[in-house]
């Protein structure tokens, strides 16, 4: 690994105001940067910690009932505080990784990474949260641009999610044993306006939102009602741990699972 | 070079650091703790599992000066004052929970961690808790009998060695 300088600022503005020095780069839990800096994938001339800002850690409930993160908050904090409000993405959060990446691994950082196989991208696409960072928000839909890509700016810090709590939902992980990742992942959402599908780990496009399985969900919100469809593999990531037909056979089976457990 | 300090099994310890110092480097390094083992160097193994501030993390993907302040134990501080072993540590040697050894320190860490969190685990809980921590030796049924007994329970009925 190359040499930085590390900061550790005490307030959003003091990280802003390191994050335009040239090179320089944000650090939350450092479980995917860590590795990405010994490899010298990456290399920040300064890293700056966000995990000394206080009002970036935590979850709370918004006056309009929609569930808070900060966007420093690690993924066992969330397992744990966001479990009466919205079981389904405290379930999401608790199958992260295991215990360890999941003390130290935060949203905003599974976010701003935005890896095609993680599972924070398919709670964020799947509940149509809102993406606080310190100079705007940006709704999901908005922000997701494909494998390793968002709409975040160079500096931008992401301080905030905020997740609309759906009237029943639930997030299916198809593990990949060895990275614990998601080989694929379906998180389903039901809403007084309709259904939401999101799905991670399949697509070369990274994280995308099933729109067929959707509008059918919303007519009739049970497992019956997607056995009609089907997914194509065209798009679809093939590796050694399955091919873009098995992915897309597991876009249906884990929806169905998705929609039976929600209930 | 700058000055880092944070609580080490109880003691306060300080050192210098730079900015890339991993934690488990200033562990093994810096303070000579060599306990604490570096299996993979790349967040997959657990062999590294400390606890800063109550948690266990892997030290191979921490950064020293990020725990500035924390407190932090290591396998070191997992004995008894008087230098024997502590009820987990006896707990692995009386049900042969370890071969090489490698593993040991993380997966004492980790099954202390459990504990402190959940102090009658079943075998289920155990086993998905220690998803992080890998051994190549034992098979991990011993393990998984070893933590259940350091939390008073019965091991008859975990699967067979
Ligand atoms: C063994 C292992 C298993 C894992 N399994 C899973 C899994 O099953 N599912 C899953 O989803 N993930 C998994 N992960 C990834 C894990 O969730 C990471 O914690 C996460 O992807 C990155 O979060 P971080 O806080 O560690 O970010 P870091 O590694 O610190 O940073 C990642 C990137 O985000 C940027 N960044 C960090 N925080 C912010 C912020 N607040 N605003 C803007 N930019 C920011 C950094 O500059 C960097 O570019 C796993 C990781 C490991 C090591
Ligand atoms: S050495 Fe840290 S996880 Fe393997
Ligand atoms: S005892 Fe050898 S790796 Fe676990």
């Amino acid at each position: 690994m190359y040499a930085f300088d590390f900061v550790k600022p005490s307030s959003i503005d003091g990280a802003a105001e390191a994050l335009q020095e040239e090179e320089a780069m944000a650090l939350g839990g450092g479980q995917t940067l860590i590795p990405s800096m010994k490899q010298r994938l990456a290399a920040p001339s300064v890293l700056v910690s966000l995990g000394g800002i206080a009002e970036m850690r935590g979850v709370c409930i918004a006056d309009d009932g929609a569930v808070c993160i900060g966007g420093a908050t690690p993924h066992a904090v969330v397992a744990a505080e966001a479990a009466a409000s919205y079981p389904a993405l405290a379930a999401l959060a608790g199958g992260i990784g295991d215990p360890a990446v999941r003390n130290r691994g935060t949203i905003g950082g599974s976010l701003a990474n935005n890896d095609p196989s993680a599972c924070y991208p398919a709670a964020a696409l799947g509940s149509g949260a809102t993406i606080v960072t310190n100079t705007r928000k940006i709704a999901a839909d908005d922000y997701f641009e494909g494998m390793f890509t968002t709409a975040l700016e160079p500096g931008e810090i992401i301080t905030e999610v905020r997740f609309p709590v759906p009237q029943a939902a639930n997030y299916q992980k198809f593990l990949q044993p060895a990275s614990r990742f998601a080989l694929t992942g379906v998180f389903v959402a039901k809403y007084a306006d309709g259904v939401r599908v999101a799905v991670t780990g399949a697509s070369e496009g990274g994280v995308f939102r099933w729109s067929e399985a959707e509008a059918a969900l919303s007519a009739d919100f049970s497992p019956a009602a997607v056995e009609g469809l089907t997914v194509s593999p065209e798009g679809m990531i093939g590796d050694l741990h399955g091919t873009p037909a098995y992915r897309a056979n597991l876009v249906k089976v884990l929806t169905k699972r998705a929609v039976a457990a929600a209930g | 070079m700058t000055k880092v300090s944070m609580t080490v099994n109880g003691r306060s310890m300080s050192g210098d650091i730079e900015g890339r110092t991993l934690l488990v480097d200033f562990l093994r390094q810096g303070l000579g703790l060599t306990g604490t083992h570096v299996g993979c160097d790349t967040s997959q193994c657990g062999a590294c599992v400390v606890h800063v501030d109550g948690k266990a993390v892997k030290s191979c993907t921490v950064f020293a000066a990020d725990v500035a302040g924390a407190e932090v134990t290591t396998i070191e501080g997992m004995g008894n004052p008087d230098g024997s072993l502590g009820v987990i540590q006896q707990a692995f040697q009386d049900h042969h929970g370890l071969q090489c050894g490698f593993c040991t320190p993380g997966m004492v860490m980790s099954a202390a961690a459990l504990l402190a969190e959940n102090p009658k685990p079943t075998e289920a809980e155990i086993r998905h808790y220690l998803e992080g921590n890998i051994c190549r030796c034992t098979g991990y049924h011993n393990i998984v009998k070893a933590i259940m007994a350091a939390s008073g329970q019965d091991v008859s009925a975990v699967a067979a060695e």
